[in-house]
């Protein structure tokens, strides 16, 4: 084949094939970051109610992302302190975006 | 009246209809490259074999000053005509009447159409031209799609359904292709999504084209909706005219028989396969050496390519190539290539089409982004396929046929008729390199110099079970041969299998991993 073909490894064994956009483009898995609130569906933000250095206890409503005519209240995961805002009201997010960073009261 | 002036009345209303949205909605449609419903259904039909019914059908709506407005045919074109002489029924939505919106009566005639195939068992095409619910027509417009979906659903295993997207086809509308066989798409002029631009843009912020949201290069390459790719409407009409071809006219017959021919000398298939199992072909071009004519009917050419599915013949007789393509991220199977498969597959088996399968495949894609995306379930969809199809089933091994790969491509296990392996073929839990690191950890650790001990211990392996021999030994291979015998033996295991007849146990129906 005159073609250049790219290397592909699997299982140990180097394979010459072609690779496909989809493949190449594909999304690397990163761990996610327990300290993160990240938006879990693409929306508008419709409300922030902490302020960075506020101490939120688990449960509290931290801001409102509307999705899908839907207010989504975003509430604290744990108890602890608000690290960073990363949104202000009327910011369009995709999914994944992250919102707001905490710390808990245990790295403080 | 006296009857001559009935009659002349009649073709006075017969010709305002015809006359669609009109001259200027007419002109717009050709700046955009598009033909109009008639014309599209002239270009699939036998020459003067279209009839029309429901000419006369008008919307009953009254809001919104509804009932003001005349649409032609209520903006959709039906009827039935013939293709290389066999019986079809066909709808086409006029775009230029009210943008080939669908409103109940819209809809009406589609599902009388949709109901005559279907007693009638003939192949239904839908063209799809639509800017989508009659909104003025509220509920109604949604009911009649639902009253189409239920249709394509019945239909569905008991008739072929094509569906042409030669133009907008959005929100909702999308779901009568989504559940039909097959649908054509041609560049530039189809568009399918559920959510438009603006609505990306409003919730998203995202700018993106319709193109690049939902051209036709999108399903083709990308999403897998679409199963053919076109770039002018009249090379999509052949494409609809070769497929009926290849297929029967409904699940109690066989696809029609043609001439047998010989493959073309081209095609040498002692010639194709490298001995070197990491290196890669074109599984097409041994598809092309045994098949009739080496004509080729690729489905989904560009979506999954690492999988190669479509139709051929055998001796006169169509059958379903399902190849891995090592050309192609070495052939694995992955999600997309399990999904176009196993869809294939199951087309197939409920349309009385014998599967040829190619096997030369080194396992599944591994990663992070496949196990979340769901390989387990995906890949299932290719072993329940093979295990539930009851047509002729035959596979050929051609050299690499590792672990569960090796199973899910129509083994003996999964109820395969014939086995037949070429004398390159590697049949194994794994490949030797993954298999020798694991049996000999412990020597290959240990030794004074354990790369060399490596590849001595992966040659032993190879020697010992990369070939046919070992399943062979156990008949789960019905016979090692040479590569030139494979068309004579395909052909002879579809001739041996007319009467094949299996028993499965009662069920309303089973529960395939969709």
């Amino acid at each position: 084949m005159s073609e250049k073909l790219e290397k592909f490894i699997l299982n140990g064994v180097e394979y010459k094939t072609r690779l496909t956009e989809k493949w190449k483009n594909r999304k690397k898995w990163e761990e996610p970051n327990p300290m993160e609130l990240v938006s879990h569906i693409p929306g508008t933000i419709m409300k922030v109610d902490v302020k960075e250095g506020q101490e939120v206890k688990e449960g509290d409503t931290l801001l409102i992302l509307q999705a899908m005519k839907m207010n989504n209240k975003m509430t604290a995961p744990f108890s602890g302190k608000i690290k960073r805002v990363n949104v202000k009201p009327g910011d369009k997010l995709p999914k994944g975006a992250v919102m707001i960073e905490m710390e808990d009261n245990e790295t403080v | 009246m006296s009857l001559k002036r009935n009659i002349l009345d009649l073709r006075k209303r017969k010709e305002i209809v015809l006359q669609g949205g009109g001259e200027d909605a007419i002109k717009k449609q050709a700046a955009m490259g598009k033909l109009t419903a008639r014309e599209r259904i002239e270009s699939i039909l036998d020459k003067g074999s279209f009839h029309e019914y429901d000419m006369f059908v008008e919307h009953q709506s009254k809001d919104f000053d509804m009932d003001k407005k005349v649409l032609h045919g209520d903006g959709v074109v039906i009827g039935t005509g013939t293709v290389y002489g066999e019986p079809v029924a066909i709808y086409a939505q006029d775009f230029t009447v009210a943008g080939g919106s669908l409103g109940l009566m819209h809809a009406r005639k589609i599902t009388k159409i949709m109901d005559h195939a279907i007693k009638m068992r003939m192949p239904i095409i839908g063209i799809n031209d639509s800017g989508g619910a009659r909104i003025q027509e509220g509920v109604d417009a949604l009911a009649g799609y639902g009253d189409i979906f239920f249709r394509n659903t019945q239909a569905s295993g008991v008739i072929p359904q094509l569906s042409v997207i030669l133009g907008p086809c959005a929100g909702g509308a999308v779901y009568s292709p989504a559940l039909t066989d097959f649908i054509f798409v041609v560049d530039n002029i189809s568009k399918m999504f559920i959510t438009g631009p603006e609505v990306v843009k409003t919730v998203l912020g995202e700018e993106v084209s319709t193109e690049e949201l939902g051209g036709a290069r999108v399903h083709a390459c990308i999403s897998g909706n679409a199963h053919f790719f076109a770039t002018t409407e009249q090379e999509c009409f052949e494409q609809i005219k070769k497929l009926l071809t290849f297929i029967p006219w409904n699940n109690q017959r066989k696809a029609k028989a043609f001439p047998a021919k010989s493959p073309k000398a081209e095609y040498n298939i002692d010639k194709i396969l490298p001995a070197d199992p990491t290196q890669p072909y074109d599984v097409r071009d041994i598809i092309k050496a045994v098949a009739d004519d080496s004509d080729f009917f690729e489905v989904q050419e560009n979506f999954a390519q690492n999988i190669v599915v479509g139709f051929g013949r055998i001796d006169g007789e169509t059958v379903g190539f399902v190849a891995n393509q090592p050309l192609v991220l070495a052939g694995v199977l992955d999600c997309d290539s399990a999904d176009k498969a196993g869809r294939f597959i199951r087309f197939c088996d409920a349309f009385n089409i014998p599967l040829v399968t190619f096997e030369d495949m080194p396992g599944y894609l591994p990663g992070v982004e496949q196990e979340h995306m769901g390989v387990i379930r995906h890949g299932a969809k290719v072993l329940y396929a093979y295990s539930e199809a009851t047509v002729p089933k035959v596979t050929v091994i051609l050299r690499k046929a590792y672990g569960g790969g090796y199973i899910a491509m129509n083994s003996r296990h999964l109820k395969a008729d014939f086995m037949f392996a070429w004398p390159t073929a590697e049949i194994a839990v794994m490949g030797p390199e993954g298999a020798a690191n694991i049996i000999f950890r412990k020597e290959i650790k240990e030794a004074e110099n354990p790369e060399e001990m490596r590849k001595q211990k992966v040659a032993e392996y190879r020697e010992k079970f990369a070939n046919p021999y070992v399943a062979a030994s156990k008949g789960y291979i019905d016979s090692v041969i040479e590569p030139s015998e494979t068309r004579m033996l395909l052909k002879h295991s579809i001739e041996v299998s007319g009467n094949k007849t299996v028993m499965t146990p009662a069920k309303k129906h089973g529960i395939p991993p969709f």
